[in-house]
């Protein structure tokens, strides 16, 4: 069996671009961001989000940054607040949005641009696999 | 005796579910993936599988953050598809096989793979919607199925060298229940796909199709591949790709492909699939 180096292993993950790997650290940050997530995949809790967005929120013990990042629906500070993208996915159903459209969000781009962007074959890892490496 | 006979890589994206279920198979935008699971579903239609244990990963639908299992496997009569937050797909129930599910966990953990076991859970469209890829509609499922969930959202999921050697204790654990099945196993996920992050929609076919080859080869170089490059190369949820190594590690050294088959794009993703069989 090989040994891993734990420290080696978790320090390449800082080094993608435009990426937040979902590690255990980010997993004790976002663990009530990403559980009152999935609080949503019930229709009672989604109705009182939506009936009260700011109320639904102050039930859980999350940060007042996560509550203002999902209020605004800001899915880039939500990751870097610890959030997943599959917990946070129960906010854009919520909201009635499709997968590819939020994901549309967290990039440079309008949701035409990316949808264009994925129709024409994706964006290319050429230039953003490594920070340190420039490739 | 039990006998793995096939192994079925697949993409488990959401959308084809949707596509599926609407009626879109033959659209302008699905017809290409779809036309490409003609081959594989007439293909299955004549092996008439008795079992498949269906390698996937749940996605915030049965475990939320409270419960992690690495590895997890259905025991349980029957699993209902899951409301992902717009209702359950219109599919029918998952039958379990728990005779040979419970044989497969007993086995695996006297083979030192401490499984967690499941009696109980509802299956998202990462089951589902390879289910409806190579069956199509049908009233019933025509088999049985063995859920056999990875974790793959939360870091580290096991390596691919871990779920290759689990494939090979998987067929080992079927060759030795005494019962004659004719068993598949799939692995399901990926291909290239990033849903998150300004580095969002990276689809890499030139790494994809390595992977392919790699899949068909007969040494075992794709099961030391690491995540970092998984990750690098195609998107942080590419490394969905390490559960078709438990397919592949279930299969033996050689293999032969059947059918394989590569589209871009289905939604964020580069979609594709691989048929394979032990070859002596």
């Amino acid at each position: 069996m090989t040994h891993t180096d734990i420290h080696a292993y978790l320090a390449e993950f800082e080094d993608i671009p435009g990426t937040r790997v979902f590690t255990a650290a980010r997993a004790r940050k976002g663990y009530h961001l990403n559980q009152f997530a999935m609080s949503l995949m019930k229709p009672e809790n989604r109705a009182a989000f939506k009936a009260d967005e700011r109320a639904y929120l102050d039930q859980w013990t999350i940060s007042e940054e996560a509550k203002s990042a999902v209020l605004a629906r800001d899915y880039n500070a939500l990751l870097d607040l610890g959030g997943n993208i599959y917990f946070l996915s129960k906010i854009f159903s919520t909201d009635g949005i499709a997968f590819a459209e939020a994901v549309s969000t967290m990039t440079d781009m309008s949701w035409p641009e990316y949808r264009q962007m994925m129709l024409d074959g994706g964006r290319s890892p050429e230039g953003v696999r490594s920070i340190r490496e420039g490739r | 005796m039990a006998r793995i006979t096939a192994g079925v890589g697949s993409s488990h994206v959401p959308l084809l579910g949707v596509a599926h279920d609407q009626g879109k198979e033959r659209d302008d935008y699905f017809g290409p993936i779809f036309a490409g699971y003609e081959w594989t579903r007439a293909w299955e239609a004549e092996q008439k599988p008795d079992v498949v244990i269906l390698v996937y990963n749940d996605h915030a639908s049965a475990f939320d953050m409270r419960f992690i299992p690495t590895f997890a496997i259905g025991c349980g009569e029957v699993f209902q598809p899951a409301d992902e937050g717009w209702g359950p797909r219109p599919v029918p129930a998952v039958e379990g096989h728990p005779d040979l599910g419970w044989h497969i966990a007993q086995s695996l953990i006297l083979d030192e793979f401490d499984m967690t076991i499941i009696n109980e859970m509802d299956v998202d469209h990462g089951l589902t919607v390879p289910l409806s890829m190579m069956f199509g509609k049908c009233a019933a499922w025509p088999v049985k199925v063995i859920p056999l969930a990875v974790n793959v959202v939360t870091y580290p999921p096991p390596s691919g060298n871990r779920c290759w050697a689990l494939g090979e204790a998987i067929a080992r654990a079927v060759a030795s229940f005494p019962e004659d099945l004719n068993v598949q196993i799939w692995g399901t996920g990926g291909m290239s796909h990033q849903l998150q992050g300004a580095r969002a929609g990276l689809i890499n076919p030139a790494w994809d199709n390595r992977f392919l080859d790699l899949l068909e080869a007969d040494d075992n170089a794709v099961r030391h591949i690491p995540h970092i490059e998984y990750l690098r190369e195609t998107g942080s949820e590419g490394i969905e790709m390490v559960m078709w190594l438990i397919m592949r590690g279930a299969l033996g050294r050689r293999v032969k492909r059947l059918h394989r088959h590569y589209h871009i794009p289905c939604s964020n993703t580069a979609i594709g699939h691989i048929v394979l069989e032990p070859a002596q």
